[in-house]
């Protein structure tokens, strides 16, 4: 897992760190038991400050997807991967398919990030305090 | 090995220093090139903090750093470095420290100044030391005086960072360094920072990144501390208010608004950086500001209401500093 740190977001750098790590949960690219990098690892290679690590670890702690253990580092609890968003998967390979005809189509990125983000929004509504 | 972490550090000095801040400032004065650069300053900078040093140039970042590292005295009030005079046998070891002109001997080599740093230093660190230099892609046999001024700079950060401190005075360390030696550089200093809890005070100019790398500001200007807390506190204490006003003419701000750091006006669109809100009754919307948009109002407002950490003394200002409450509006 190697975080990247988008210098000049308006999202705070640990939130980044939230964020990516919940998708690579998502995706099945961390598992139960794996290990999150540590905080001097993460911080040699990304130039933030420790606090931001730490801060972001404790809240993936808080929302019990990963476990802090003294002296042993940070490891991953819970999965958040659905059995339809592992590669290889029906659901995933639907998604691909209709991607590919997007882009014969003519479609660009843009086009359908806003077409993605309308149907989304039909099928499955923000929560009202969604932040 | 952290003398900060308890009983082992008890040869460093009496019990106090372990926990004494980082850095405390009462009343502290300093000589300017005109006059007095900060006058009456008094902050505290707790340990284990990376500590943004902000301000015009001129506004005495140079002069803290090389007080705090006791090349100079203080010209008013008291510094106390660790708990210690600065200088002192007590608290020389402990220190790392960078200059403006990073003074190096130029006939050594790169190697032989790394030797040096041995030599003088019992708590030495010659792998940390190496692996800055490695890492910014300085050769070990060139002589000093023939390297890029960011060459020099990494020699003289390698130097800071193998003797391992607990407190690193850094002034302006990024200044001359291109991007991947800047990175590199940072990187190095987080992670001093993540694995030993020392203390980092450095002075910038580049306000952009700062929430990145510090979590605490020192912020001076004309003379004044204007900002002395963490980070987060100082960008959840601000908020910009947004009022649409009737008619161009009609004063911008409903009384009472909160300490108003700065004020702007377009045609009806009135907008106030305000310190703790006290009501936006009357406001359009609210919203929040990034670090760096906060500390820009400062350094344009300098007569600004200072916010420091732990002081209460917010309602003596010193004489001739104008309370921003009754600045008037343009």
């Amino acid at each position: 897992m190697e975080y990247r740190i988008e210098r000049h977001s308006g999202v705070a750098p640990y939130q980044q760190i939230v964020q990516q790590t919940k998708q690579a949960l998502r995706l099945g690219q961390l598992l139960p038991g794996d290990k999150l990098p540590s905080a001097s690892a993460v911080v040699a290679a990304a130039a933030v400050n420790p606090n931001t690590v730490l801060k972001a670890y404790r809240e993936l702690e808080r929302e019990g997807l990963v476990d802090t253990r003294q002296g042993r580092g940070t490891f991953v609890r819970a999965s958040l991967a659905q059995p339809g968003t592992q590669a290889g998967s029906p659901l995933r390979d639907g998604l691909r398919v209709w991607m590919a005809t997007a882009r014969a189509d003519g479609l660009e990125r843009e086009d359908v990030a806003a077409l993605l983000a309308a149907e989304l929004d039909v099928f499955f509504p923000r929560p009202v305090d969604a932040r | 090995m952290t003398p900060s972490s308890g009983p082992a550090s008890a040869h460093h000095g009496d019990d106090a220093s372990a926990t004494a801040p980082a850095l405390e400032a009462v009343g502290l004065g300093l000589h300017g090139r005109d006059g007095w650069a900060l006058r009456d300053g008094s902050f505290t900078v707790p340990r284990g903090r990376v500590v943004g040093l902000v301000g015009p140039n001129g506004a005495g970042k140079s002069s803290l750093v090389a007080v705090a590292a006791g090349l100079r005295p203080a010209d008013a009030g008291v510094l106390r470095v660790l708990g210690h005079v600065p200088g002192s046998p007590a608290v020389l070891p402990r220190i790392g420290t960078l200059f403006q002109d990073r003074p190096l001997e130029r006939r050594f080599t790169v190697a032989e100044t790394l030797r040096l740093g041995r030599d003088l230093n019992p708590n030495w660190n010659d792998a940390a030391a190496r692996a800055i230099v490695d890492n910014c892609d300085v050769p070990l046999k060139a002589r000093v005086g023939r390297l890029s001024t960011g060459q020099r700079t990494c020699v003289a950060l390698a130097l800071a960072l193998g003797k391992q401190p607990d407190l690193l005075l850094l002034d302006e360390p990024m200044a001359d360094l291109d991007p991947q030696r800047r990175r590199a550089l940072t990187g190095a200093l987080m992670t001093r920072a993540a694995e030993h809890g020392t203390t980092i005070v450095m002075s910038t100019h580049t306000l952009s990144e700062l929430h990145l790398v510090c979590d605490y500001v020192l912020l001076t200007a004309r003379g004044r501390i204007l900002i002395a807390d963490d980070t987060e506190f100082v960008q959840a204490a601000h908020s910009l208010i947004t009022y649409t006003c009737p008619a161009p003419a009609a004063p911008s701000l409903p009384p009472q608004a909160g300490t108003v750091i700065e004020t702007r006006r377009s045609g009806r669109v009135h907008t106030a950086l305000v310190c703790f809100p006290l009501s936006t009754e009357g406001a359009a919307s609210t919203s929040s500001l990034s670090l760096e948009e906060i500390l820009l109002a400062y350094l344009r407002n300098p007569q600004a209401s200072p916010l420091i950490a732990g002081s209460t003394r917010d309602d003596a200002p010193s004489a001739g500093t104008p309370d921003s409450h009754e600045r008037p509006t343009q």
